[in-house]
């Protein structure tokens, strides 16, 4: 937390409708965090269900403010395809990192931690620890 | 010895049987996953076979880096990323030799198979393309024709496992009795060695 840059958030789903709609949530309930940036990429670049790398790499790009990327998603072809652009070493801006957490809790954890300025250790803890949020 | 045109060669005929079996493909993704497996490689392939035409990589291992890039951008399933991997560590393995020898690439092959097993946690027996992979690497050194018999006969004998990876696991006891699409997809891609191959 040396300087004011915010961690980039991008949201990852086989629809774009759920990615694009988390992130509204996730912006909306995180009150005053209009500041983060926070990008969703979902579906295929054709509109269809299912994930593409060059939707991922744009979002991570327009999120990458400097301070590390925490990439949300999920499942299947999302985690696998946002882990195979990490290992390609180049596709994603440095600092990125794939997030273990709940896809909605996560999200609203990841924004409105990175909204207090926290660095992405913080912003990957909070995500994560939101599976330990029970329901009953 | 082996060059990147026998490499070229293998991804056009991998692209063609998966145009041919694409429907087939989808059929078996339909009871137990999501019924686009075979669009989806179609176009990857598709895509691989048209970005070789137009960039030409000289050597082996940057034929099989590009396609599998290619197949991460353009498939928009799992399998992207899957074969993505496969095909990309398989030809980092390869290094930049102009040509390369079958103990080479079977050595790199299996590096890549053992990438797609880091990256999906897959173990063989979990009834996905690494009930195809593993047998068809192990019959390698045997020559293409053993390595395609060894693929096809791992992708059958899927039908009675039970799925504990991807979507089909989702149908435990329910996912036994089909053959699994990714297993069938990568009997394909070692076919299409043998045919590059001439066997």
């Amino acid at each position: 937390m040396s300087d004011d840059k915010l961690v980039g958030i991008v949201l990852v789903s086989h629809s774009a409708q759920v990615a694009a709609a988390v992130a509204e949530l996730a912006k909306g309930l995180a009150g005053g965090a209009t500041a983060v940036p926070v990008a969703p990429a979902g579906g295929t670049e054709g509109g269809g269900l299912g994930t593409s790398a060059e939707l991922i790499a744009a979002a991570a790009a327009a999120v990458d403010r400097g301070a590390g990327v925490a990439v949300l998603t999920d499942l299947g072809s999302a985690v696998l395809t946002v882990k195979a652009l990490l290992a390609e070493g180049d596709e994603l801006p440095a600092g990125s990192r794939l997030i273990d957490a709940p896809f909605v809790e996560g999200a609203v954890a990841a924004v409105v931690t990175a909204a207090t300025g926290a660095d992405l250790d913080a912003v990957q803890a909070a995500a994560a620890d939101a599976y330990t949020y029970r329901k009953v | 010895m082996l060059d990147a045109d026998f490499f070229r060669r293998w991804m056009a005929a991998t692209a063609a049987s998966v145009d041919r079996e694409a429907e087939r493909l989808t059929a078996l993704d339909s009871p137990i996953g999501d019924a686009d497996h075979g669009s989806n490689l179609q176009r990857g392939f598709k895509a691989v076979v048209a970005v070789l035409e137009k960039d030409a990589p000289a050597t082996p291992g940057a034929v099989l880096t590009l396609a599998g890039r290619q197949l991460i951008s353009t498939v928009g399933g799992a399998s992207g990323p899957l074969y993505g991997t496969l095909l990309r560590s398989t030809g980092k393995a390869l290094g930049d030799a102009a040509e390369v020898s079958e103990a080479q690439f079977a050595e790199a092959l299996r590096a890549g198979v053992d990438k797609v097993m880091a990256l999906g946690g897959a173990a063989p027996g979990d009834k996905t393309m690494i009930d195809a992979l593993v047998p068809a690497v192990d019959a390698l050194g045997e020559g293409f024709g053993a390595a395609r018999a060894a693929a096809e006969q791992g992708a059958e004998a899927t039908i009675p496992l039970q799925a504990r990876k991807g979507r089909a696991s989702y149908l435990g006891e329910r996912s036994i009795g089909h053959q699994d699409p990714g297993a069938t997809s990568s009997a394909l891609l070692v076919a299409g060695l043998a045919e590059a191959a001439g066997e």
